[in-house]
């Protein structure tokens, strides 16, 4: 059974080490905010200039200065530290940001992400994640395995223009994890029930299955 | 104003000097941290053909919103505009020209502006549309490529509090974008929720240093919140 947008997050998650700083993109990134391993403790860092990102707020503790870079309203974690968007951008530009997790419209075997324009139609802007793909040391991309007709997204070269070039190293979709490495898609985890066959198959880039490749735990 | 004081009385006084076709850099984060006052000046001064830099352009009918209604922005230099249908439909009408900026890279322009660094290197979109006709110079075997800073005719730039001297501070994460619009434009205004006196906040303190300040008026705002998300105590 191909994962669920909650079950993307929960195997995110599992990849987070105690004491790293960690952004999270809009979508199923942000969910896996929720799964973080018990005996972990990691800091969130929202780009609009907060390191510590805390819970939503209760109804009494909602403050218009006090926002995510979804321009939701947020908390503050102890610890927590506020600063300008130079300073912020300086963390993740200086690498300083240990696992960056975002969506994607299409990987390639080169470590290329397209995740922003679709030509034709509105583009609204790349935000930061061109600043993150291009300065995180670990960067995660989510996203479904094939788009609603089948389509691969995982590609021998993106066909959408770029996001940021061979930066991406992890891939964790409804179907598999993968890793890119030597110009390949690396196959190390397929979901639960979800065979290697149909992962080769909705896989149009070069595709490598090294042994038997374990299920992943939940 | 005498010596040091930049305090001034009025929104016409804040934005005076502001003519049609100038440069308007703008401190804000979506709707967190907009000197709300000041985009309503520029709003009733009427002028037109203005180039505005911010990571965003407001909302319809808040914000930098506000200035689309009565067509005043020619240009617009921002990350991210999702947010906003009559931006959506100037921009395709062509009568809204739009240069999307990475934020990381929005944010640098303004610093280095504001630190008289016409240029930088940065890895942040080589090899993607925003890389395009830019020069590529390899470092330690990275390619880089080379943006040009950004100054402006005005900077407006919302803080918590300002002393007559101009000294500011910032609350929350209002901050964002405003200490590098601070030190941007060739005239600074803030517009603070309180004014206090010189030595009143401590100066280690201090965020943007008055030196960077030309005006300072006290603003009345009403922090509109984009997207209110709360969970149950």
């Amino acid at each position: 059974m191909a994962l669920s947008r909650e079950q993307i997050a929960m195997r995110v998650a599992q990849e987070f080490k105690d004491g790293s700083y960690i952004n999270l993109g809009i979508g199923i990134p942000t969910l896996a905010a929720n799964y973080v391993p018990e005996g972990i403790t990691v800091m969130l860092q929202s780009e609009n200039g907060l390191l510590g990102m805390g819970p939503y707020p209760t109804e009494e503790q909602v403050d218009a200065d006090m926002i995510n870079a979804g321009k939701e309203t947020v908390t503050a974690s102890t610890g927590a530290s506020i600063f300008s968007s130079a300073e912020s951008f300086a963390m993740i530009r200086g690498g300083h940001v240990d696992i960056t997790v975002l969506g994607a419209f299409e990987v390639d075997q080169q470590g290329n992400i397209a995740s922003w324009m679709i030509p034709g139609k509105l583009v609204k802007g790349m935000g930061g994640a061109m600043d993150l793909v291009a300065g995180a040391k670990n960067i995660i991309v989510t996203m479904t395995h094939a788009d609603k007709h089948g389509q691969s997204k995982l590609l021998e070269q993106c066909t959408l223009p770029l996001t940021g070039v061979n930066c991406i190293n992890r891939i964790i979709t409804d179907l598999a994890m993968l890793e890119i490495r030597d110009n390949a898609f690396y196959l190390l985890e397929r979901a639960p029930g979800v065979s290697v066959d149909e992962i080769r198959q909705k896989t149009a880039g070069k595709l490598i299955i090294e042994g038997d490749i374990p299920e992943m735990q939940f | 104003m005498a010596g040091f004081d930049k305090v001034v009385s009025s929104y016409a006084e804040a934005m005076a000097g502001l003519t049609d076709n100038m440069t308007v850099i703008a401190g804000g984060f979506g709707l967190c941290g907009i000197p709300e006052g000041l985009i309503g000046q520029i709003k009733r001064m009427g002028v037109t053909g203005l180039t505005v830099v911010s990571n965003n352009c407001g909302v319809d009918g808040f914000g930098l919103g506000i200035l689309l209604e009565d067509r005043q922005i020619k240009k617009m230099v921002a990350s991210y505009v999702g947010e906003n249908a009559l931006f959506e439909k100037q921009l395709l009408s062509g009568e809204l020209e739009v240069e999307l900026t990475p934020q990381g890279t929005l944010a640098e322009k303004m610093r280095a502006g504001g630190a008289g660094i016409p240029a930088f290197y940065t890895a942040t979109g080589y090899g993607t549309p925003v890389g395009e006709g830019k020069e590529v110079r390899e470092f330690n075997g990275r390619p880089y490529i080379l943006e040009e800073s950004i100054t402006g005719d005005f900077a407006i730039v919302k803080a918590w509090k300002a002393d007559r001297y101009g000294n500011c501070v910032y609350r929350h994460t209002a901050q964002n974008f405003n200490p590098m619009a601070a030190t941007a434009g060739k005239i600074t205004v803030v517009e603070v929720e309180e004014i206090v006196e010189p030595g009143e906040i401590p100066p280690s303190q201090i965020q943007t240093p008055g030196i960077y300040v030309d005006r300072v008026i006290k603003g009345s705002f009403e922090k509109r919140i984009e997207r209110k998300v709360t969970r149950s105590a």
